[in-house]
């Protein structure tokens, strides 16, 4: 297989999509092998890179919907200002729901995560787009964010009771140890599952795409692509639909998940 | 070479095998979905009220799917 | 046949390393983009900043922008609500004043009809003992002369009889008293 994919065959580079590079210079080679200490040719921490101009897009989008889309204040909504509304109705919904009443100062919080992931996802899907929701780093920040307001607030707000969180008192005496340390564990498994789940949707998705885009140019190349570039094209039409689908179930997901924990945070007993 | 022609297969086997885990992540999946379906015909009324939890079952049951994605993928790229 | 399954070997690492390699890694450092490590400063610190950016835009200026144009519509319905009730309430009072109205309206006309009849009946009535009045006096009237007459005529044939009674004495040839006669007559007249 990788022998067909290198050379004047088909070419897989199903992860090409996901790499950070410079927008206003290219990386030469050998200027970049950490494990040699070159580094001089690296990416610098504040230099531009296409994740930035991708994050400045979903910026531009959220300022678009939500600021310029309800410039008008109507009291009988635009277009724009009707999705505004939606967006902020879906959101504000979910914390009530989950978290309770007093979850809700949480919103703008909350609000921000969900505009940022739904906007990345969506904007990911142009073809050419970094995904900037697909990179460990970025979910990991975030899920990371989480997990510190999580347990600062479950701090802050219970003191020591916030640990009855690991102690489950409905359970028989003698298995509490153990549940203890299943729960304790569970607990730091959180940002990991948190971030994966939504970088790894993220990533998988784009990537089989490609895969089946790589099969799409194999009619130019022999005679079996009569047969497989139809049926490759018509697998990208099937998948872009799963990942349109993905991509705000995952943001829904992730705001879901954040809400769950917060409750947790605020009334630990439950 | 002949040990980086044994670790390459290694790794493509093991590639392989780690996508098995898909498939359990899978029925997972379909087991909420189907048992919110079931319960949600059984009563459409109480349904409504239940999605948030639904999507937060099939979150978990598809992240352990995701894991053995990743860990193909690891093996494939990263190893 | 060792050869080849190197030479695949060999080209799959290469292939692996294509990726690092377009974005000019040595193909030592082959891998995911995700795991490149290089690059992570770099989207961490980007990623803080939109998140603030973002976190600002929203809290600052969309989210009570939005929520202020929720909460006006809410009282907007809310007014138009209760004016809706009120207007309703007040067609409701003015039907009851309009029933009511009429209800007094009718009860008037009763009242007036009642009030007419009772008028009218006692006209008729007091008519009626006048008329029931001068036709008892009329009768006691004619009965009184009636009377009068029966006690003129009974006077006149006392008178008459005695006068008969003394010219009968008188041509008989006696001579009667006019006493025994008036007398003679009254007893006979009695008995």
């Amino acid at each position: 297989m990788a022998t067909e994919a290198h050379g004047e065959g088909l070419t897989f580079h199903p992860m090409d999509q996901f790499i950070v590079k410079p927008l206003f210079r290219d990386v030469a080679p050998g200027t970049c092998v950490p494990a040699d200490g070159i580094t001089e040719g690296c990416l610098k921490w504040y230099e531009p890179t296409n994740a930035t101009l991708w994050m400045g897009i979903a910026i531009l989008c959220i300022i678009g919907l939500f600021v310029l889309g309800t410039r008008g204040r109507a009291i009988i909504p635009s277009r724009l200002q009707s999705i505004a509304e939606l967006g902020y109705g879906f959101v504000h919904k979910m914390i009530e729901d989950v978290t309770g009443k007093d979850g809700l100062k949480f919103f703008p919080y909350v609000f921000t995560l969900f505009c940022f992931i739904v906007f990345s996802n969506f904007l990911g899907l142009i073809p050419g787009a970094l995904t900037t929701t697909s990179h460990v780093a970025v979910t990991g920040i975030l899920a990371v964010a989480v997990f510190l307001t999580v347990t600062i607030v479950g701090f802050v707000k219970n003191g020591v009771h916030f640990l009855e969180l690991f102690w489950v008192k409905s359970a028989p005496l003698a298995l509490r140890p153990v549940l203890a340390l299943i729960e304790l564990i569970s607990y730091f498994v959180r940002p990991v599952s948190h971030s994966v789940r939504l970088a790894g949707n993220m990533m998988a998705g784009h990537a089989v795409i490609k895969v089946f885009a790589a099969f799409a140019p194999l009619i130019l190349i022999s005679g079996v692509g009569i047969a497989v570039t139809p049926l490759s094209i018509l697998a990208i039409v099937a998948m872009y639909a799963l990942e349109i689908l993905v991509a705000f179930i995952q943001a829904y997901v992730f705001t879901i998940l954040t809400c769950v924990y917060l409750r947790d945070a605020l009334h630990p007993s439950h | 070479m002949e040990i980086a022609a044994a670790a390459a297969l290694g790794k493509f086997i093991g590639a392989g095998l780690a996508c098995m885990g898909m498939g359990g992540s899978a029925m997972g999946v379909g087991n909420v979905a189907g048992n919110f379906l079931a319960g949600a015909l059984r009563n459409p009324s109480a349904a409504a009220g239940q999605t948030a939890t639904l999507f937060i079952g099939i979150a978990f049951a598809e992240a352990l799917g995701i894991f053995s994605f990743l860990v193909a993928l690891l093996l494939m790229f990263a190893v | 046949m060792a050869n080849t399954t190197t030479e695949a070997a060999g080209a799959a690492t290469e292939a692996a390393g294509h990726a690092a390699e377009a974005a000019g890694h040595a193909a030592k450092s082959a891998g995911m983009p995700q795991l490149d490590f290089a690059t992570f400063p770099n989207q961490i610190f980007w990623l803080a900043v939109a998140l603030v950016i973002i976190y600002l835009i929203l809290s600052r200026v969309a989210l009570p922008r939005i929520g202020g144009i929720i909460a006006d519509r809410q009282g907007k319905i809310t007014n138009d609500i209760a004016a809706a009730e009120e207007l309703k309430a007040k067609a409701v009072e003015a039907e009851k004043v309009y029933q009511q109205a009429l209800v007094d309206a009718r009860g008037e006309a009763q009242r007036i009809v009642a009030e007419a009849q009772a008028e009218i009946q006692k006209d008729l009535d007091a008519a009626t003992a006048k008329a029931d009045a001068e036709i008892s006096a009329r009768t006691a009237e004619s009965t009184r002369r009636i009377e009068e007459i029966r006690a003129g005529a009974a006077r006149n044939v006392v008178e008459v009889a005695t006068e008969t009674a003394g010219a009968i004495v008188a041509a008989l040839g006696g001579k009667a008293d006019a006493k025994s006669v008036a007398s003679a007559v009254a007893a006979k007249l009695k008995g």
